[in-house]
């Protein structure tokens, strides 16, 4: 079983690398189109500000989304899950993978931002993600930007009101967290091992 | 619903963790990966290091400042399955990156967002204000005004706190953490009214730190207006001796006084 870690330049690699070892499932961190495409599972990471990782995303787009397409399971944390959707308004308007519709938007309304600490999740629907864990469980959020709720909403959190913590694609294989699993205690290390069964 | 963070505050000396009074007279408390562990068993929120002496011009512990020691950061973070913080002795984009590349969080900036404020514009564009934190000592004057310190709290520069969280927020601080010199050490209660006047200038989230000695001193603080809550003494010490224990209150227990 391979899992790739997607090392486009940008992204929290590490933490993710160390909380798939931890687990029992060990990842690998790279960037080489061929081993994305021979790998079992992808774990796109992702922090910073989302133009500059599309830019840099782009010559591993194509490898990203036929690999979706197939089938394969996708893992998509923070700046990589709000790649997922169509569109982010962060510093203008910038293109995204289109693995879900909708666009991702600034938290608006007077509320401190960054969003950042440890809120809760309010389960919408089953996912293998969620294998074991509870509506009420605790995970840690950074992020300025997030998507409205949608069909395509997994689970919820409330930040000035509810917004997307886990969005998926309708085969399901394409999972993407707002929040970290690598930092989020055992809840969310529970989850690294929840997609590595998803292979 | 988001829970206030209550996040120990560990300072670095040498390859050791020691708890200073008013940013002097360090005490020796324990192994750094050590009490990772301790806290990674404890699920905290979020865990801040500051290395004292990577920033001092002329060290009070020693001849000179070392800068990040980026080795001794990656094995921390190697533990760490919380948000980690490093602060202490940054001034190169370079450094930001080796750091955040060993798997930590956020930066903390604090004499080098003084000495050249473009410089926390700079790391934002790159890494994203998340990762930027700005940290502000302060220290009370004589006439009842707050003044900045930089240096490990060694070096007054003139400006008020509340201007200086405005501006690092403009130049794209996603994060102030105001300290109290005054406080430090001294487990009497926070400076609520340095919290207020800081966390009142900014939009972006607020840590309080200085001054915490008990569970109940968290509460006060938040209604201040800080967003988060770090403190160095009381979860290093215990009991009225200071007998070195590393400890974190049940979250049960934390949420009693917080939520």
């Amino acid at each position: 079983m391979k899992i790739a870690i997607i090392d486009y330049g940008a992204g929290n690699l590490n933490s993710v690398a160390r909380g798939l070892a931890f687990v029992g499932t060990p990842g690998r961190i790279t960037g080489d189109p061929a081993e994305i495409e021979a790998a079992d599972a992808l774990v796109l990471p992702g922090v910073g500000a989302f133009e500059a990782c599309m830019r840099q995303v782009e010559p591993l787009k194509k490898v990203i989304l036929e690999r979706v397409d197939a089938g394969v399971p996708l893992l998509g944390i923070c700046l990589g899950m709000q790649m997922f959707y169509e569109a982010s308004e962060e510093n203008g308007r910038h293109e995204g993978l289109k693995i879900v519709p909708g666009t991702v938007s600034r938290f608006a309304g007077g509320l401190k931002v960054p969003h950042m600490g440890w809120n809760s999740l309010s389960v919408e629907r089953e996912h293998p993600l969620l294998k074991g864990i509870e509506t009420g469980s605790y995970v840690y959020f950074v992020h300025s930007y997030r998507a409205e709720v949608s069909p395509c909403t997994v689970a919820s959190a409330d930040y000035g009101g509810a917004f997307t913590a886990i969005v998926s694609n309708d085969a399901g294989n394409a999972v993407g967290t707002q929040f970290h699993p690598e930092k989020s205690g055992p809840v969310g290390l529970r989850m690294l091992k929840n997609f590595a069964e998803m292979i | 619903m988001l829970q206030i963070r209550v996040i120990p505050c560990l300072l670095l000396q040498g390859d050791g963790l020691v708890k200073t009074v008013q940013f002097k007279d360090p005490k020796y408390v324990g192994d750094p990966i050590n009490a990772v562990r301790i806290y990674n068993k404890k699920e905290v929120d979020e865990l801040i290091f500051l290395d004292i002496m990577a920033s001092r011009k002329k060290s009070l512990f020693g001849p000179k400042a070392t800068g990040p020691r980026v080795d001794l950061i990656a094995k921390i973070s190697d533990e760490c399955f919380m948000p980690l913080a490093y602060g202490g002795g940054i001034k190169t984009v370079e450094q930001v990156r080796d750091i955040l590349g060993t798997g930590v969080e956020k930066v903390i900036i604090n004499t080098q967002a003084v000495e050249d404020p473009a410089f926390v514009r700079r790391a934002a564009d790159i890494f994203g204000s998340q990762s930027i934190v700005v940290a502000i000592d302060a220290r009370r004057r004589p006439d009842g005004k707050y003044e900045v310190y930089t240096h490990g709290g060694a070096k007054p520069c003139g400006l008020d706190p509340a201007a200086h969280a405005r501006r690092m927020e403009e130049m794209g601080a996603g994060e102030i953490f105001i300290n109290s010199v005054d406080r430090d050490g001294m487990m009497n209660g926070y400076d609520l009214e340095l919290i207020k006047s800081v966390s009142s200038a900014v939009k972006v989230p607020v840590i309080a730190c200085g001054g915490a000695g008990k569970i109940d001193d968290f509460a006060p603080a938040v209604k201040a207006g800080a967003s988060a809550v770090a403190a160095g003494s009381f979860f290093v010490f215990h009991g009225k001796r200071r007998a070195v224990l590393i400890n974190y209150p049940a979250r049960a227990e934390l949420g009693s006084v917080l939520d």
